[in-house]
């Protein structure tokens, strides 16, 4: 007999009770719902993302590459990693051409490359699915066009998120968006720049990946 | 990392051990001003005490209910994973769970390996028998990073640290990493770790992580952190294990967020962590990173034991918050060493005796004065103090033969039994009760000026020379 | 915590003193039978009453607390309300006698009954008999101190505090971590003493940094903790004074209210 067939031939052997009453998460969802308009939510996870030391810049859902080239200016940034595959990724590609930021293309498997996107990549650009008002956070659901270590190594990471795709909590995210329908690899909920406190309770900024969290939302042209 | 030992503590000698503490001044200092740090971040989340109670019912709903599903759901956790293309291993005790993650290693040739923070690792002493076996594991979590490089063992399940001081690590950085000058800029010594760290995920080859929600519905492994060092100890090298216990298991994707943010207000009073890392599946075709192969170790340890018994069932509704901790006055004057176990505080003196058996954890039930602040802040009502109540009896008994506890009767002694018996004769009697208290107060010159542990920094007791009974039929 | 009304204004009572108050704060529980009957209310002492059972309930001696506490069922037979000048044996009465006889069929239908009648003494003046305390003293600055299961099972910080705050000539002084265990716990003292010396110490400490004049409780557990600890730095340190008095809050109401007439 295996391990796991006596693991669960002990959990069986209790006797069965009646299953405690099952959990009805969208009844206390609906019951602190709020009445609240797209902008409300948008100015919602605005306001919480900044207080949790992320940039947000609110911008014009067709001028986003302008922005975004403005800030890598402002930060000296020199290099831009980008996923090619996107249209997201050729757009900034094509805006940044000759403004002196290089754009460097995750275009290859992890392995053939891993010491250049440790050391030298200095800062990355990717897109968010969705974004959630409640406490702040972007969802990022990687794929084999835009890596999960785009949002992890570069110390600088540019994220776009549209204004139109934020829902309230996560739970009306995963339900909106139906989730449970189908996961992908590696789904992301990200809400602040890496941080830690573990150094006598100390907050400290860039603990492993991202030292800076950049966020344009896009939004329509008033 | 050097070979040097790593400092386990034996579970016995709980009284010599927090003794020691009590008397650091500089130790109660520091444990005060973290726990307090702690508890007005968590208070400063949960204003509305309706909505904190509202939701902690919804928390203990999901726990309770997946725990009595408990069999059924990890049957179907494991054969989601295993057509999302995760391994499924199970193991019985921590031997066999550091054999399962030392064959992955040796079937890859992994040498290096990079640890998220676990708990559970912890507690089966994986760096142990990973270093027995050649392997190196880093611990890359700040905190657990710290508790290496200084030989320790982790004194807090969220803040591993937190007996640290900026000073303490200051000087094990400057000692221990090679030129690095010291410096008590928190800034600037979460750069050396990281510049450290950053060179050991680029050469790992395996990588460890815990599991804080293993959804059953999806074949989902969920992992909440802060620092990123969790993300990148499960993506950037080739093959990634989970280990968690057999109790994380829940059944829809869509009890996460209520859980998910009972956990993370409770413990670090943040209203979600940086990083909520949903893994599913390892690197597809196509994928340009992300681990190839992807492992889950399911680990009973002992947990099958509460989970047979409706009242202690509920220890394993934890979510490993450490809300308890942060809000036990125990806690604050002792630390998380004094316990001498992986989980401290008092969520570990109920999980302990059934990892461990009664007669390692004896003094643990009995370390709590049964104040409530646990039972008040559980983000999944877990009722602590009455199954410490519980946990007294079973350790206090008479051994008996078919005790369903390991260790069951480990703190019996016949004198102790003896005393509560005569105790519950003359308080059971009224007319005994009368003689007996009537002989206390008048002989009461003849009260002992010594008293077990309690003179030792109080006067003594001495019963008043006139009862209440004698002084309503003076008044009368 | 939901404050309770009783049906109307009780005229009768029972007196529980719990067996911490009938032997070392006898005092405490004839001020607190003085304040009932001022307000004219009339206090039944059951002589066979002992102890509530929960200092071996909570050591894990649970047939001895068992053989104690179905003792106290049979004590209080007319549908009075029980008044309990303290609330850990209120506490244990009120919460924990029913389940505590939970295979006893006979005993769990009292304990459930007389649960609902279980009165925590300040929750009773406050909640039951509206009571308004008409201070006749001088000013005085006094600290409150909650026992644990006072303040989380009967809600007795709100209602001691509710009648301190009545007083027109005392200032009730805030302490530091003021919901902490003063570390009496019981068997807890005996069990882990230098756990609850440091616990008690600190808790000695924030009180006597408010500078009142004396701590007042509804709890007699932890006064004896808290005043013994207090007694014995003062001891240790060669003070003639005590540092840090204290009392029951029914003394200490009694007193400030022109005593008991």
């Amino acid at each position: 007999m295996s391990a796991r067939d006596r693991i669960l031939q002990r959990l069986t052997a209790v006797q069965a009770k009646e299953p405690s009453p099952a959990p009805e998460p969208e009844h206390w969802y609906a019951s602190r719902a709020r009445n609240e308009s797209a902008d409300g939510r948008a100015r919602r996870f605005a306001a919480m993302m900044e207080g949790a030391r992320a940039e947000v810049h609110r911008v014009d859902r067709h001028n986003w590459v302008e922005k975004l080239r403005e800030i890598l200016a402002a930060k000296s940034i020199g290099n831009l990693l980008i996923a090619p595959d996107t249209a997201h990724g050729s757009a900034a590609r094509d805006g940044l051409a000759n403004s002196g930021i290089a754009c460097l293309a995750y275009d290859r498997p992890i392995e053939a490359w891993k010491p250049e996107l440790f050391h030298h990549v200095q800062a990355s650009l990717t897109a968010a699915r969705s974004a959630i008002a409640e406490t702040g956070t972007l969802v990022l659901w990687p794929d084999a066009h835009e890596p999960r270590l785009m949002s992890l190594v570069p110390p600088v990471h540019f994220v776009l998120v549209d204004a139109a795709h934020i829902h309230a909590t996560f739970f009306d995210a995963l339900r909106a968006e139906n989730w449970a329908a189908g996961m992908p690899t590696n789904a992301l909920l990200i809400s602040s720049p890496s941080k830690t406190a573990d150094i006598q309770q100390t907050l400290a900024y860039g603990a492993h990946g991202p030292k800076e969290l950049v966020v344009l939302l896009l939004e329509d042209a008033p | 990392m050097s070979r040097q030992p790593l400092h386990y503590i034996p579970t016995t000698g709980f009284r010599e051990r927090s003794k020691a503490v009590v008397e650091d001044d500089f130790l109660q200092k520091s444990f005060r001003g973290a726990m307090d740090f702690l508890m007005a971040k968590r208070a400063a989340q949960f204003p509305d005490g309706n909505e904190f109670e509202s939701l902690r019912r919804l928390g203990e709903q999901i726990r309770r209910n997946s725990l009595d599903k408990l069999p059924a759901l990890l049957t179907q956790l494991e054969a989601n994973l295993v057509r999302n293309g995760i391994q499924v291993h199970w193991a019985e005790t921590p031997e066999e769970a550091n054999r399962i993650i030392l064959a992955i290693c040796e079937k890859h040739g992994a040498k290096r390996m990079v640890k998220g923070k676990s708990m559970v690792s912890e507690e089966i002493e994986f760096n142990h028998a990973a270093e027995a076996a050649g392997v190196e594991a880093i611990e890359t979590d700040m905190g657990e990073y710290i508790l290496q490089l200084a030989g320790e063992k982790p004194s807090h399940i969220i803040m591993p640290a937190i007996h640290k001081t900026k000073a303490q690590i200051a000087r094990l950085f400057e000692e221990k990493i090679p030129g690095v000058a010291y410096t008590e800029d928190v800034d600037a010594l979460i750069q050396i770790g990281r510049r450290v760290l950053r060179q050991k995920f680029l050469e790992a080859d395996i990588g460890l992580s815990g599991v804080n929600f293993a959804v059953a519905e999806t074949g989902t492994l969920c992992l909440v952190e802060n620092e990123g060092n969790g993300r990148l100890s499960t993506t950037v090298p080739k093959v990634h294990v989970a280990i968690t216990g057999i109790e994380k298991v829940i059944e829809k994707l869509e009890h996460v967020p209520p859980l998910l943010s009972l956990l993370t207000r409770s413990a670090t009073g943040q209203n979600i962590t940086t990083y909520f890392n949903i893994i599913s599946r390892p690197r597809q075709p196509g994928e340009k990173d992300g681990p190839e192969e992807v492992h889950l170790v399911l680990l009973d340890n002992g947990r099958t034991q509460p989970f047979a018994d409706e009242e202690l069932r509920q220890t394993l509704q934890c979510i490993r918050c450490g809300a308890c901790m942060n809000h036990c006055p125990v806690y604050t004057h002792i630390g998380g060493h004094a316990y001498g176990t992986t989980y401290p505080g008092p969520i570990g003196e109920i999980i302990s005796p059934h990892l461990l058996g009664l007669e390692a954890t004896a003094a643990l039930p009995s370390a709590s004065s049964l104040c409530g602040a646990c039972g008040d802040v559980c983000p999944v009502n877990i009722p602590i103090p009455d199954l410490l109540v519980r946990l007294r009896t079973e350790v206090y008994s008479e051994p008996c033969p078919d005790a369903r506890l390991k260790g069951q009767g480990a703190g019996y002694s016949p004198w102790m039994t003896a005393i509560w018996r005569a105790w519950a004769a003359i308080y059971g009697h009224p007319a005994l009760y009368r003689v007996y208290s009537w002989l206390a107060s008048r002989l009461n010159w003849l009260t002992p000026a010594r008293q077990a542990g309690w003179t030792s920094v109080r006067t003594p007791l001495t019963p008043a020379p006139r009862r209440l009974r004698d002084l309503l039929k003076e008044k009368r | 915590m939901e404050p309770r009304q009783a049906p109307g204004r009780p005229t009768d009572v029972y007196f529980f003193a719990t067996c911490v108050i009938d032997q070392f704060y006898p005092e405490a529980g004839l001020d607190a039978i003085r304040l009932l009957e001022r307000e004219g209310v009339t206090v039944h002492f059951p002589a066979d009453q002992t102890c509530c059972g929960q200092p071996a309930y909570t050591s894990g001696f649970h047939a001895e607390a068992r053989q104690v506490a179905r003792r106290q069922l049979d004590l209080f037979p007319e549908p009075w309300p029980v008044v309990v000048p303290s609330g850990s044996c209120a506490g244990m009465m009120k919460h924990h006698y029913p389940s505590f006889f939970a295979g006893e069929p006979e005993a769990r239908k009292q304990a459930e009954a007389l649960s609902g009648r279980i009165y925590e003494f300040t929750e009773f003046l406050v909640h039951v008999l509206g009571y308004e305390p008409k201070d006749a003293s001088g000013p005085t600055k006094v600290v409150l101190h909650t026992s644990c299961s006072a303040r989380r099972e009967m809600g007795a910080h709100v209602t001691g505090r509710a009648l301190l705050d009545k007083l027109d000539g005392v200032t009730v002084a805030q302490q530091d971590h003021e919901a902490e265990c003063c570390g009496f716990g019981g068997t807890f003292a005996l069990r882990h003493p230098e756990i609850s010396a440091a616990m008690v110490r600190d808790k000695v400490a924030a009180l006597k940094a408010t500078g009142a004049e004396k701590v007042v409780s509804a709890d007699c557990g932890c006064l004896m903790n808290i005043l013994g600890h207090a007694a014995w730095q003062d001891r240790q340190e060669g003070r003639r004074q005590l540092s840090l008095p204290g009392e029951h809050i029914a003394s200490f109401l009694l007193k400030r209210t022109g005593g008991s007439r």
